[in-house]
């Protein structure tokens, strides 16, 4: 229901005009006064250049690095007056510069990658205000040199001597015979069953190893467990249907599984289409994977390896068919689908663990015993590390703020 | 030796490439084995390849169960062979690139693989309900929980959750929905996911001594020593 604007609607209308045009305009002036006073014209105008330019070996690589450092130019002011900073290299005795970068404004630095070990270069570095350009003074020469160590990894390969030393001791530990309590995986008590199930249907099982290849541990883990699940397989003579989507992991799986099938007893019963190759398309792989779901209705599914996108499409269709499923995965984007749509699922380092854990064989159990002491690491450092912070924070404490930095420095890859 | 030989390989390449991160001298070798593991790749590729054919073509051959699918892998797999192979129609001919735009490579490409890979990613936001349906429901006290962190990130994503909660002052702007979603997510989400990663990074340490170590023989068809 509308009818004529009155008078009053009217003057209001007009009157929020005349506010926002002179609100407009207020901004518009203020703008113009907040802009540089004067841009010089990029005709005549140089810039100053940046100074005091030196190049210093990159630490830590193979010799194929140097770092060119600078001090800012006068008119890098930070309000885009300059169009950023160019670098340029020579060798030691030729006076042709060749440009090697160009960087932002406000940068002090740049490394150039693109360096021989031992030979010697020298830099200069310009000021670009809109293509004119103000070069600094020459650099000394510097040559790229190598080092033995890195030294920035250190606290990485102490963590690391740790973690591998405890894996290393229990593994050891186990060996001289002491029991080691490992808690149970749900998941991995269910396969002998899930394997059973599709025995007692007469159905295949359906066997994923992931959509990567054999250089992702994740593919060898999803591997070493195919191992496991085939002499089942084998013992039970059921049927195993693995379509797979590298070469390498076909040649790898066939080997897995044909040696299960010789351990079992039975290698007349081995099949080398038992492992096919289907593609190395993500959705043409999973297109094929879900046809041959729906044409076989597999009893029992496992994916086991490195998933993307195409996990829960995998996942709903094995639901879908009614089968059993158990997935795993250490890619965390995919585990909440997983779970979502599979019966058991072995989160991120339980598939690792998998095939230690059926293998019950004390050396392998001993290096998840290892992996404990990782955790405990782990969970000791970031407690104290919400302790530090938290005081620090809370009172403004010196003492936990250092302790605070220290604990991120440690515990930061710096390369 | 058919078992010597794989374990001195892995001891070999692991320890090498451990060596590689830590030691710059070593880092050439590192990128060595990885180039060494693409030239397998790529002549495994043929293994694959030829297997696809040879399983496709003998089910043709005998007109086994489903036939008409393996006509169509084995149509599509040599039509895009022949057409990447010889360049057909290749506006620049045989020594431009096979990706050339107009080429029958590249339109077969465009105009039947793109789409038909979109079509099964679009599948995804069907089965994503589907499963969203079954995940949430309040079974029991895990699942009402997750029912209700994803209640409130979905709604938080969306405008009906600024407006439903813009009116609660600043002071408690906490449990305004859209900072209480950014919240679960950067907060209870977040460290959930890190406690994963770091379990993720100890398992693959200890899966990776176990095979540099010769421990874990499994993918060579055996238990133990």
């Amino acid at each position: 229901m509308t009818g004529r604007p009155t008078i009053l609607t009217r003057t209001i209308k007009l009157s929020i005009l005349i506010i926002f045009l002179f609100l407009s305009l207020f901004c518009h002036l203020l703008t113009a006064q907040a802009l540089p006073a004067a841009i010089p014209d990029s005709s005549s105008f140089q810039a100053s250049p940046p100074t005091n330019v030196r190049a210093v070996d990159f630490k830590y690589d193979r010799g194929e690095a140097l770092e060119v450092r600078w001090n800012l130019s006068s008119d890098d002011t930070g309000s885009n007056f300059i169009t950023g900073y160019e670098v340029f290299r020579a060798g030691e005795k030729s006076d042709s510069f060749v440009s090697v970068g160009f960087v932002a404004p406000k940068t002090e630095s740049l490394t150039d990658k693109s360096v021989e070990r031992g030979k010697l270069y020298r830099y200069k570095v310009a000021t670009n205000y809109k293509g004119n350009l103000a070069y600094s003074e020459i650099s000394a020469a510097v040559a790229p040199e190598m080092d033995p160590i890195n030294w920035n990894l250190l606290n990485l390969f102490i963590i690391g001597l740790i973690i591998a030393g405890a894996v290393i001791y229990f593994i050891a530990h186990a060996k001289r015979g002491k029991k080691l309590f490992i808690r149970k995986i749900a998941g991995l008590e269910a396969i002998d069953e899930a394997i059973g199930r599709a025995t007692e249907m007469g159905r295949p099982i359906l066997f994923i190893p992931g959509i990567n290849d054999m250089d992702d541990v994740q593919t060898i883990a999803g591997i070493t467990l195919l191992g496991r699940v085939a002499k089942v397989v084998a013992d039970y003579d059921i049927k195993i249907n693995m379509p797979v989507s590298r070469s390498l992991v076909m040649t790898t799986a066939r080997e897995t599984i044909k040696e299960a099938y010789l351990g079992a007893g039975r290698p007349d019963a081995y099949n080398d289409d038992m492992v096919r190759y289907i593609t190395d398309e993500q959705f043409g792989y999973v297109a094929a994977v879900d046809g041959v779901m729906v044409r076989e209705k597999p009893a029992t599914c496992f994916y086991l390896g490195a998933f993307f996108a195409e996990s829960l499409i995998l996942a709903e269709t094995g639901n879908s068919i009614g089968a059993i499923q158990i997935a795993g995965t250490a890619q965390p984007a995919q585990l909440p689908f997983f779970v979502a749509a599979c019966d058991y699922t072995l989160i991120g380092e339980e598939l690792f663990a998998a095939s230690a854990y059926l293998s019950n064989e004390p050396k392998q159990l001993g290096s998840l015993k290892g992996q404990d002491v990782g955790k405990l690491l782990a969970m000791i450092v970031i407690i104290a590390g919400v302790l530090s912070a938290t005081i620090a924070s809370a009172w403004g404490s010196e003492f936990f703020a250092k302790l605070t930095e220290y604990l991120v420095r440690i515990f930061t890859i710096q390369n | 030796m058919k078992r010597q030989v794989p374990l001195l390989i892995t001891l070999i390449v692991g320890t090498v490439l451990i060596l590689s991160v830590f030691f710059p001298p070593a880092e050439r070798l590192g990128e060595d084995f990885s180039i060494f593991f693409d030239i397998i790749a790529v002549f495994a590729f043929f293994l694959g390849g030829g297997n696809l054919v040879r399983i496709h073509g003998n089910r043709l051959y005998r007109k086994g169960k489903d036939w008409g699918f393996s006509l169509v892998t084995l149509l599509g797999f040599f039509i895009m062979l022949i057409a990447g192979l010889f360049k057909l129609w290749n506006p620049g001919g045989i020594s431009a690139d096979v990706t050339a735009t107009g080429s029958l490579f590249q339109m077969l490409y465009d105009w039947i693989f793109n789409p038909l890979g979109a079509t099964m990613y679009a599948l995804l936001a069907f089965y994503v309900a589907s499963a969203s349906y079954r995940a949430f429901r309040a079974k029991n006290r895990e699942a009402t929980i997750l029912l209700i962190a994803a209640f409130v990130i979905l709604l938080g994503r969306t405008p009906l959750g600024v407006y439903a909660t813009g009116w609660i002052p600043e002071s408690f702007s906490l449990v305004q929905i859209p900072n209480l979603a950014i919240w679960i997510m950067s907060s209870p989400n977040l460290a959930g996911q890190r406690a994963i990663m770091i379990g993720i990074a100890l398992g693959v340490i200890s899966m990776s001594l176990r095979l540099i170590l010769g421990v874990e023989r499994t993918y060579l068809g055996v238990d133990s020593e």
